[in-house]
């Protein structure tokens, strides 16, 4: 005779219960935690290069988790800023999990730093179903890649905080639609903030550092 | 595609339930998939049969129940939206980005088979009074 049990469990509750863990642990430390995800290519290690340099020379203590599916280049690049930086190789896993985090920061006393950046695998469909106990979670998106991609992918654009829009120095070469893109963001995550930024030419990086600050202190 | 790692996880909890209440044939598991959960369901239900092999649960049926997204309207209330890609509401046009369900990923229940003994019939149980007797 067929019997049913009725049971109520998340599937993703282990990484979940560990993210929260991982959240309430961060928060001790004072660390303010961002994990980064995007389709690969969008320029998420050239900002977080950037980024990294700034906020030191600002003062800041800033570290970063690198994930990749092979290869340790990202964080040979990061480290150039002088900050502390691992690289998780995922072996082939298409997305960062919370005890992945919580395994790579073994060794380091997260309350030494003000930030720390988690730069996600580069794909935007698995990463966004797991929570990595960040306080923000930032999906870039580059003028390179179409401005329909949020209508591609609302889950990951749903699930992010803020939105930041990466190459805008090549945005008139490609002939990118800004108010199609802003739209599309919008459509998807209506709670989404846009920002614009230019790794390379410096562009809207100063509005984009401030953000950080300001998140960080708890005033955005 | 990582709904290979998600089915495991699922395999994983619907066998540890079956374990702990003592069930030894599992014949489905019932699960709620929102839209927005960010899981392809025909990739998940391909997964679940490899994940399956060699547990409680090969052989086993994934029951998929999709759940829509249904968000709060500041003016309309509860309303579901007709497709992902659009957070207003498909009365008023009103922005909608508290969201009430469509991220489920969850296990409901667990279909199984209750043991047969064999058909081997109870002994007849004898009456109290008929012992006295």
């Amino acid at each position: 005779m067929t019997q049913l049990l009725k049971i109520q469990q998340g599937v993703l509750s282990k990484n979940d219960l560990l993210a929260q863990g991982l959240r309430g642990r961060f928060r001790e430390a004072g660390v303010f935690v961002t994990n980064w995800v995007s389709s690969p290519g969008s320029g998420k290690t050239a900002l977080l290069e950037t980024t990294m340099r700034q906020l030191t020379d600002r003062g800041h203590k800033v570290a970063a988790l690198v994930g990749d599916l092979a290869t340790e280049n990202d964080a040979q690049r990061l480290k150039r800023s002088g900050a502390e930086v691992r690289q998780i190789v995922t072996a082939g896993t298409c997305h960062l999990e919370a005890d992945m985090i919580e395994r790579h920061l073994e060794g380091w006393e997260v309350d030494q730093f003000d930030f720390l950046f988690i730069e996600n695998v580069g794909n935007l469909v698995c990463p966004s179903s797991y929570d990595l106990g960040e306080d923000l979670r930032i999906v870039l998106l580059s003028v390179t890649e179409g401005e329909d991609k949020p209508l591609k992918y609302p889950p990951m654009f749903h699930s992010a905080d803020l939105a930041v829009i990466t190459k805008i120095d090549l945005a008139e070469a490609v002939e990118f639609d800004r108010s199609a893109a802003y739209e599309n963001i919008k459509a998807v995550g209506p709670q989404l903030r846009i920002l614009e930024t230019s790794a390379k030419r410096g562009t809207g990086l100063d509005d984009w550092i401030d953000y950080l600050l300001q998140a960080k202190a708890g005033t955005v | 595609m990582h709904e290979l790692s998600i089915a495991h996880n699922l395999i994983q909890i619907a066998s540890a339930a079956a374990h702990e209440e003592g069930i030894s044939r599992v014949t489905a598991v019932h699960l709620k998939l929102g839209a927005l959960s960010g899981v392809v369901k025909d990739a998940l239900l391909f997964g679940y049969d490899i994940a399956a092999e060699g547990t409680v649960l090969e052989g086993s049926k994934l029951v998929i129940e999709e759940i829509p997204v249904i968000v709060n309207c500041p003016n309309c209330g509860q309303v579901e939206l007709p497709n992902i890609q659009r957070f207003r509401c498909p009365n008023c046009d009103a922005i909608t980005p508290e969201m009430i369900h469509g991220k489920e990923l969850e296990i409901s229940a667990l279909e199984y088979e209750e043991d047969d003994p064999g058909g081997v019939e109870s002994p007849p149980l004898i009456k109290a009074e008929e012992v006295k007797e």
